[in-house]
């Protein structure tokens, strides 16, 4: 549990501290600088510079900074949205229950690369979102993380769900009811604390995922849109100057591979602590 | 069960008739118009032009009309013109379903051996040094990005030792099958490596379930050998849930291998689907689409049939 957390925390700080780390170094990410195109690694650049002659280490802490937050911030998202959705089927049960969990079947039977190229590629003038909104530098964020958290929330339902259905009719849920607790607050106080250690697995899991996802989203050329880039998009960048500048496209997918491997261990490690009944025949 | 395949083929139609419509809906709200797309082509066209053209193909329609009127002549075996093929839609996808079915099958089957292999070895030996190293190559191949270790094997591969061709599915004018076959072989292991990790997990614990019951030591007690226990008492049982993973992964598969096609140039049905999309193909887009979504639909089917089959205490009345 240590390392995986260690190295996701190192990615964390650095990618965070991108600015100080420009203010130091006294160099600008994005600047441009066609004299000192694909060089290799120096003093000054670490890591060496891209094809517009920026300083490929700086951009990576600062393509981590976008990757990580679509990570978690559609994790979360998904997370509570899943938990919404799964302690109402699960709780309320009947025609409720039916229709929430088809939805949730409908999902999973969908393909659905295929349909997010078609909703990534929407035009949200279209669709009609204030313009404000549209021509922010955001958008493509807010695109990325909405969408992550469309295909994502499923997990969340049927797990919350599944939960809430066993312990509805415990004694101390019983208890609560006959006492006179209201719905939200049974559901809330006695049945998401039953949910919470494999809800906190899943949502630590998906993290990973949604920096895939993202990355794919990003090599598509549907994803992180400039003035900002993600590890995504650097490679999909880099992609096209594969035999000139073969590190280029090395670096940003060694860190995704990094962060994902780290959240897919971490998860792990945590559903063996948290949860060890299902972690027993692991 | 005759019953439950009929219900569940009904929801199949029903379902699809309802993709269809949401897909065709949301075409709509892609950016460009083929009409105004011809208008910026050719400055000569006017306003009045391009009113005519859309009255010409029905575009002036409320978009239910202009559905049903699709719906109609697809149902009637006419599913319209590619534009970006400049052919019937039916010749632009049929060819590229092969391909795809091409480059599936052998990784599917490569990967679900390897997943046997390696999953039975690994639940055998829980927590062992073999174990470990299963459990990191799964770990590995589940966080790889499918692009990058494309990437890697075309820096390796093609760019550095020149043994393998970088992209395409055949060299210019060869009809050579070996030819063929040699550009197969980079994009079959990308899509083999990153779906052997996750299938041997489930190999994995499914293994390890079954060698924990009762009727193993059982088994075991009455002089079963040891490969006997494994294939015969254990795997059958540890098939039942593998099964279902696999079929339900084959349908996504179809559609979801457009990364590993864009990587290497592999015109498949992923990469028809994307470009058709991008390339505002509406005709192509809409029944390239379906055609995935019925793949993955009857794969579920397939999935849930053959978990009864395989285990005869589940019955679907």
């Amino acid at each position: 549990m240590k390392l995986p957390l260690i190295l996701l925390v190192v990615i964390a700080a650095a990618s965070f501290a991108a600015p100080l780390v420009n203010a130091i170094l006294g160099i600008d990410p994005n600047v441009v600088d066609l004299l000192d195109r694909l060089s290799g690694p120096s003093l000054a650049h670490p890591l060496g510079t891209d094809e517009l002659g920026r300083d490929v280490l700086l951009r990576l802490l600062a393509g981590g900074r976008v990757s990580l937050v679509i990570g978690v911030a559609a994790a979360l998202a998904a997370a509570a949205l899943g938990t919404l959705i799964g302690l109402t089927a699960g709780y309320l049960g009947g025609w409720t229950d039916r229709v929430l969990m088809r939805g949730t079947d409908a999902m999973i039977a969908l393909p659905l690369l295929p349909l997010l190229i078609v909703l990534a590629a929407l035009d949200l003038n279209k669709l009609g979102l204030p313009a404000r909104l549209i021509q922010s530098d955001e958008i493509s964020v807010v695109r990325i993380v909405a969408l992550a958290v469309l295909v994502g929330w499923t997990t969340a339902a049927r797990l919350v769900r599944g939960a809430a259905l066993v312990t509805r009719n415990r004694d101390f849920v019983r208890a609560a009811r006959s006492l006179g607790a209201g719905v939200p607050h049974i559901l809330w106080l006695h049945i998401l604390p039953n949910v919470l250690a494999p809800l906190i697995v899943a949502t630590t899991l998906s993290v990973g995922d949604v920096i895939l996802f993202e990355s794919v989203l990003s090599f598509l050329g549907l994803g992180v849109q400039p003035p900002l880039s993600s590890w995504g998009s650097m490679l999909s960048n880099a992609q096209e100057l594969i035999t000139a500048a073969p590190l280029l496209a090395v670096y940003p997918g060694l860190m995704i591979f990094l962060t994902v491997v780290a959240c897919n261990l971490l998860g792990d490690a945590l559903q063996r602590r948290l949860d060890p009944v299902t972690a027993r025949t692991r | 069960m005759i019953r439950f395949a009929a219900i569940r083929l009904v929801e199949i139609i029903a379902m699809l008739a309802l993709m269809s419509f949401l897909i065709y809906a949301l075409i709509g709200l892609m950016p460009g118009d083929p009409i105004d797309l011809m208008r910026s082509a050719d400055p000569r066209m006017s306003a009045a032009d391009a009113a005519r053209l859309k009255a010409l193909y029905g575009l002036d329609q409320p978009l239910l009309l202009r559905y049903a009127g699709w719906a109609r002549q697809a149902l009637a075996g006419d599913l319209g013109y590619s534009r970006l093929f400049a052919a019937p839609v039916w010749g632009a996808l049929l060819p590229r379903l092969g391909n795809s079915l091409l480059l599936m099958v052998p990784s599917f089957v490569l990967a679900f051996t390897i997943a046997l292999g390696l999953g039975t070895l690994a639940a055998r030996h829980p927590r062992s040094r073999l174990d470990g190293a299963v459990n990191l190559f799964c770990f590995a191949g589940i966080s790889m990005p499918t692009f990058w270790l494309a990437l890697i094997l075309i820096l390796v591969f093609a760019a550095g030792f020149g043994w393998l061709p970088a992209s395409g599915i055949a060299t210019a004018g060869s009809s050579d099958i070996a030819d063929r076959l040699r550009h197969l072989v980079m994009p079959v292991t990308t899509l083999t490596l990153v779906s052997a990790a996750s299938y041997t997990r489930y190999v994995r614990s499914a293994m390890r379930e079954a060698l924990a019951q009762d009727h193993i030591r059982t088994a075991r007690a009455k002089g079963a050998s040891e490969a006997r226990v494994v294939v015969h008492h254990a795997l059958r049982s540890a098939l039942v849930p593998v099964t279902t993973i696999l079929a339900l992964s084959f349908g996504g598969l179809v559609s979801g291998a457009l990364v590993t096609e864009t990587m290497f140039a592999y015109p498949g049905m992923g990469k028809l689907i994307f470009d058709a999309v991008m390339g505002n193909d509406y005709n192509l887009a809409l029944a390239a689409l379906l055609l995935a979504t019925v793949v993955t639909m009857v794969a579920n089917l397939v999935a849930d049939l053959a978990y009864a089959w395989l285990d005869p205490r589940v019955s679907y009345r």
